[in-house]
């Protein structure tokens, strides 16, 4: 299978912290993976980097065969639009905007905004009788599938979630995990960061990190 | 295209509708700054002519009235005249009153010399220009309002009377005249065409007049008579005029009267008046601009995630900054309408309290209002929202 992702020698050095040290990593197209391992030992770091919000001290990341890193502002704008889609354990969601509103806000910046396919993506995670409602009408779980919603709405390679479970309880934790089986089963691409054993289980593969370094890989 | 510009709208209209209680602080300072700009802008533009109102006897400061029953005759104003010295005797102007009808509504005609009353009254605030010929009328402010006329139309008055033996018909039409047959009296209705040149403010009674020149004035009553009024302005010292006055009295042709004249130092303060205002509205306009961008600096900065969530959303600065923008032009136009409205109300408070008169409305004023309200709330938007674009969204996502 080709690759869809590799991180080589990527190093994040803050003063004298090395956040991520000397990491390599190679994830394929519609693999699904899990990057475990403590607090501060450099899962979120290495989140940001992949997800080009923040540029490695040394090292490559090349995707489908670029090295973003040296991608000007307005080919990180095209990145962030097109080929990812972002998950947050803090859901992220505009707080003036409904739920559907948030979803199309995707699409706006993407391409069209077409309220009917933002209903169809709030649909797919169960929230279509929700679509009208302000975030702070929803409930934790129900806010990270609207979230979830406008990470998949336009169809990316790849699916970032740094800890899309944190906030969640055990009902809800299952629906997430549900809804990126079903992604994965279509062929997306999913790199998941959690501290639950039972998150990182469902991947095919999983990351650890202690001291901004790979520990094992399974 | 359609689709991104609808939730291009909906977006804004959401912010601006879903978060109002904060956009409200920044409203209210737009409201006030705008509110300020429009009352002291129609206070600037009102202040020339509520100066002649205040300062209306400037110019003339003696007046000369006719002895009982009688007109003022030009031989009697050449002798009391002759009592002023020519190098003190800045003009003065004989008035000749008429009642008469312009369009079926009473209008009182002055007659006057043109030249001369710009030497006596010169306060009078035109707008148009002073009647050159025969032919022509110069208005009273509200004489205009009443016919509804303006500058350039054409009117006509229309005097009813008598024919007596005296009066030399020779130029009046035939068909103005007719006769009674029981009594045999003829009648004329005499109309004369006149064309506004011009119209007369100056805040007082002035303005319920209509000016003519003495040989219309003549020629619509067909009777020849001396003046209503003398006005006579002088520059001299207040004893010398006070003897003059006296000297002219005992001559007893007619009497003579001292009116209080403000100097025109006087006047020289409030042309530094409309200064002020002018400095007052740069102030409050820069002070408006503190306020709104101090304002908006606090709002964006509580939607530095938002900026941070649009751009890992794949936002590109540019459609940031518009989104921003616009939400701040918004407002400003908001703001602006409101202001302009509140403006009125404010200048006319401002007026009748210091002025003792209502204020001109000026229309112009009102888009002025609005555009330099969007302006200066989008400058003052301008320099917060260009921060907040340039913040990290890793740093702005991360957790916490
Ligand atoms: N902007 C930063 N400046 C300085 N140190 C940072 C910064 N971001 C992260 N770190 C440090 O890098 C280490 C890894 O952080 P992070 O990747 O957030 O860990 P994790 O997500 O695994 O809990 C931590 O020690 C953290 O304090
Ligand atoms: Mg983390």
């Amino acid at each position: 299978m080709s690759s869809l992702l590799e991180l080589k020698n990527v190093s994040k050095i803050y003063g004298d912290l090395h956040a991520l040290d000397n990491v390599s990593l190679t994830v394929d197209k519609g693999e699904w993976i899990a990057i475990m391992g403590p607090s501060g030992s450099g899962k979120s770091t290495m989140m940001n980097i992949i997800s080009c919000m923040d540029k490695p001290t040394s090292g490559q990341v090349i995707f489908d065969g670029d090295d973003i890193t040296k991608y000007s502002r307005r080919k990180l704008t095209e990145f962030h639009r097109d080929k990812i889609g972002l998950v947050f354990q803090q859901f992220h969601l505009i707080n003036y905007l409904t739920a559907v509103e948030n979803v199309m806000v995707a699409q706006y910046y993407h391409s069209m905004p077409d309220e009917k396919e933002a209903l169809e993506a709030l649909e797919r995670v169960g929230l279509k009788d929700r679509a009208k409602h302000l975030p702070s009408q929803l409930s934790g779980g129900e806010q990270q599938r609207v979230c979830i919603a406008r990470a998949l709405i336009n169809s990316p390679e790849l699916i970032l979630a740094d800890e899309p479970t944190g906030n969640l309880d055990e009902a809800n934790e299952n629906i997430v995990l549900d809804i990126f089986r079903q992604l994965h089963k279509e062929g997306t691409s999913l790199i998941v960061v959690t501290h639950d054993p039972e998150v990182g289980e469902v991947a095919q593969r999983i990351i650890r990190l202690e001291h901004g370094r790979i520990a094992s890989k399974k | 295209m359609n689709k991104k510009r609808r939730m291009f709208i909906r977006m804004i209209a959401a912010s601006l509708v879903r978060r109002r209680s904060r956009m409200v602080v920044a409203l209210l300072a737009i409201i006030v700054g705008a509110t300020i700009l429009a009352g002291l802008g129609m206070i600037y533009y009102d202040v020339p002519r509520q100066m002649s109102a205040q300062f209306r006897s400037y110019g003339a400061n003696i007046i000369f009235m006719p002895s009982e029953g009688t007109f003022i005759s030009d031989d009697a104003i050449r002798s009391a005249i002759s009592v002023i010295p020519s190098s003190e005797l800045e003009g003065y102007t004989p008035y000749r009153y008429e009642n008469t009808s312009i369009h079926n509504i009473p209008v009182t005609l002055a007659g006057i010399d043109f030249t001369s009353v710009q030497k006596t009254s010169p306060y009078w605030h035109i707008e148009g220009e002073y009647p050159s010929s025969d032919g022509e009328v110069l208005l009273g402010a509200k004489v205009a309002l009443s016919l509804g006329v303006k500058t350039g139309d054409k009117i006509s008055a229309l005097n009813s009377f008598e024919v007596t033996d005296n009066m030399d018909v020779s130029t009046v039409p035939e068909y103005e005249m007719y006769e009674d047959p029981a009594t045999g009296d003829v009648y004329c209705d005499h109309q004369l065409d006149l064309t506004v040149t011009g119209i007369v403010e100056t805040g007082g009674s002035e303005e319920e007049y209509a000016y003519i020149s003495l040989n219309d004035i003549e020629y619509l009553t067909l009777v020849k008579r001396g003046y209503d009024i003398v006005e006579v302005s002088v520059a001299s010292t207040s004893d010398n005029l006070s003897q003059y006055v006296t000297k002219i009295n005992s001559d007893g042709q007619l009497s003579a009267k001292l009116i209080k004249r403000v100097t025109a130092s006087e006047t020289e303060v409030l042309t530094k008046l409309q200064s002020l205002v002018f400095i007052v509205t740069a102030v409050v306009l820069i002070l408006t601009m503190i306020c709104v961008a101090t304002t908006m600096t606090a709002v964006i900065a509580e939607r530095r995630r938002e900026i941070g969530l649009r751009k890992a959303l794949g936002a590109d600065n540019s459609s940031i900054v518009g989104e921003f923008m616009s939400e701040g032009i918004v407002l400003g136009g908001i703001g602006g309408i409101l202001g302009a409205v509140l403006g009125y109300v404010f200048a006319q408070l401002v007026s009748i309290n210091v002025f003792g008169s209502g204020i001109t409305f000026r229309p112009l004023l009102i888009p002025i209002t609005i555009v330099v309200s969007v302006i200066v709330t989008g400058a003052a938007c301008l320099i917060p929202i260009r921060n907040a674009v340039n913040v990290d969204p890793a740093l702005v996502l991360k957790g916490e």
